[in-house]
């Protein structure tokens, strides 16, 4: 029990079943904003996996999100439909359609493989410098996505795309991506990672390659990403570039930063708390009844996230948890039992 | 025929420094602070973003006094700035202090859009820069030699500051090794302030030109440029301001060139061109274009 801290990878899976139950009892109109917190925790773990661990922003991570769920949408488009939604694409994209969990593989090993091929010589670089260049992956995912209709749609939607990412599936993604941030973080080569966030330098003295543990989580990370932008594909039906850009790697980073970076715990909380919120807040632009009429203008939503995660930052700048996984040692210590 | 793609070459190539040039200025903006307080200014774009803001608000203004307002408005955002976020984050690591400009670029950039909505103001008043002048067979717009010259005596009077004066030498001092220039009796503050000075004088001018080749100001106004110009600092080298200075030419440079000789239909693919360039060029030089020796993972301490 001391040895293995089961509370760190049950409070949080536990906390996202419990998203994922309670998300039932509510109208469909409502379920899905539950649904996409619980993608939302999907990202931000997997942006967790390489950013909390190696201490290095990174900008880029939207980018395999988006190479997931282009992969994605255009490989399950019903083949029958395909030809119309797809008229430009390469004829080995336009004439075949797969199942919706063969996409998700698919997804996240095109994820995967884009970010170990950026990460060679991103990885090289220092911590910022690195963190700056992954702008550059995100600028060209998104022009590539944008023109280029043989791979996809160009700058309309992928439509028509299978919603197959209920509650279940998104709740049973959410905990995959979590459970596997926390085996790597547990692994010898997370240590190895934390290590050189810890002390880079002194990391290096005592032999550990930190380009290559950069790449490893990197290209994780970039799997793990590929893997949520295949979850939010199949639950919105459809995408478009502007959806995984910009303000995605604002919202997922302003998660990440007001949960804490520095543990998944932090990032599970982070998600969930700042997507409901700027659930909420979306709602209010389109006015929602509190009491008393909320109406509040559009635009209001990113101006509260912004100053939600400026004020973290300067206030507190390990999170919400203080950078901590969930620990129950001092309720454990009072009840004398082994909770978890 | 030679002589028309001769004329069209020499015509991009000083449509490319132009362009590099005001690149050049935002890097030196963002380059100046960062010398400082190791600090990456993602919020650049958004002092620019003020700054055509209040030029397009000022349009029924005299022209001087638009301008002048214009550089009041983006140095008291500047100043306000480090005041309220740079300072309380000195002590944190560079990569906190880059996500928390980011979050400040998003909210000031949510906020314009909040106040001024989506569909822009133009800000007109500047638009007879636009016009061409015909030079040795060139036709070049006025808002070009209007970039060059302004980015030359920008960065002469910078160097000569930097360099003859005693706030430029404590400035070095200070980006050299913060801590033993304290030590020395720079101070601080001062130091600080008058980088953050320098680098809104520089944002405001660069929102003047911007708003000559983008008239139609809207929220998202210089964050573009901002991505752009950070990617080339890292590609010159972000450690010193003389190669974060070039690397931002650089990149500006090789838009102007690539956007001038890509065809029609595939400029479309412009900025993955430049983007793969730059992460071509990192391959080969990690540590930055313009720098001697060699890369290290680990951020100088």
């Amino acid at each position: 029990m001391r040895r293995f801290p089961l509370t760190q990878l049950l409070g949080p899976v536990l906390l996202l079943v419990a998203v994922g139950v309670a998300g039932t009892f509510f109208p469909r109109a409502i379920e899905i904003y539950f649904r996409n917190s619980l993608i939302m925790v999907a990202i931000v773990g997997a942006l967790y996996v390489f950013v909390g661990n190696s201490g290095v922003v990174s900008f880029g991570q939207v980018s395999f999100v988006a190479v997931g769920a282009f992969a994605a949408g255009v490989t399950t488009v019903p083949a029958d439909v395909k030809p119309a939604a797809l008229p430009d694409a390469f004829a080995i994209i336009r004439d075949h359609s797969i199942g919706s969990f063969e996409s998700l593989l698919l997804a996240a090993a095109l994820g995967g493989l884009f970010a170990f091929l950026v990460g060679m010589p991103l990885m090289r670089l220092s911590g910022l410098a690195a963190g700056i260049a992954t702008f550059a992956v995100l600028e060209i995912t998104h022009n590539i996505l944008r023109y280029w209709t043989k791979i996809g749609p160009g700058a309309g939607l992928v439509s028509l795309v299978p919603e197959t990412t209920g509650l279940l599936q998104a709740t049973m993604g959410a905990i995959a991506v979590v459970a596997i941030a926390f085996a790597y973080q547990r692994s010898r080569l997370g240590r190895l990672l934390r290590a050189t966030r810890e002390d880079p330098a002194a990391a290096q003295a005592i032999g550990i390659d930190i380009h290559r543990q950069r790449l490893w989580a990197f290209t994780l990370s970039g799997a793990l990403s590929g893997l949520a932008g295949g979850m939010l594909v199949h639950m919105y039906g459809s995408i478009s570039t502007e959806q995984v850009y910009l303000e995605l790697a604002f919202l997922t980073l302003a998660m990440l930063v007001v949960g804490g970076a520095s543990s998944l715990f932090g990032a599970v909380i982070g998600a969930l708390s700042v997507s409901g919120l700027d659930a909420f807040l979306g709602q209010a632009e389109e006015g929602v009844n509190v009491g008393f009429k909320l109406d509040l203008p559009t635009g209001t939503r990113l101006v509260v996230v912004g100053t939600l995660m400026a004020a973290v930052l300067i206030l507190r700048p390990s999170g919400i948890t203080g950078g901590r996984e969930l620990s129950l040692r001092l309720r454990r210590r009072t009840t004398g039992k082994a909770t978890a | 025929m030679s002589t028309l793609v001769a004329s069209f070459d020499a015509q991009t190539l000083v449509d490319a420094v132009g362009l590099g040039a005001v690149y050049a200025l935002m890097a030196v903006g963002i380059g100046l602070v960062f010398g400082v307080l190791r600090l990456v200014n993602f919020a650049y774009g958004q002092l620019v973003m003020a700054g055509a803001y209040t030029l397009a608000l000022t349009s029924s203004w005299p022209l001087a006094a638009g301008i002048a307002m214009c550089f009041v408005v983006v140095v008291a955002l500047s100043l306000a700035m480090e005041r309220l976020v740079f300072r309380p984050l000195r002590t944190q690591s560079p990569a906190v202090m880059l996500v928390a400009t980011f979050a400040i670029a998003f909210l000031l950039q949510s906020i314009a859009l909040l106040k001024f909505g989506a569909l822009g103001k133009p800000a007109s008043s500047l638009a007879s820069l636009n016009q061409a002048v015909s030079f040795a067979g060139m036709d070049i717009r006025k808002v070009t030699i209007v970039a060059i010259v302004v980015a030359v005596a920008a960065l002469g009077a910078l160097a000569l500051l930097l360099r003859r004066t005693s706030i430029g030498l404590h400035m070095r001092a200070a980006a050299t090794d913060f801590h033993t220039a304290r030590l020395l009796g720079v101070r601080a503050n001062t130091v600080i302030a008058f980088a953050v000075l320098l680098s809104g004088l520089l944002a405001a001018a660069v929102a003047v030109m911007l708003t000559v080749q983008t008239p139609l100001v809207t929220s998202d106004f210089g964050l573009k440029e901002t991505i752009i110009v950070l990617v080339g600092v890292v590609v010159g080298g972000i450690d010193r301001l003389g190669s974060a200075t070039l690397g931002g030419f650089a990149i500006g440079f090789m838009i102007g060139l690539l956007g001038g000789i890509l065809p029609t239909d595939k400029s479309v693919y412009l900025p993955s061109l430049v983007f793969a360039l730059v992460i071509l060029v990192l391959l080969l030089r990690p540590a930055g274009l313009f720098t001697r020796g060699r890369a290290s993972v680990v951020d100088r301490v």
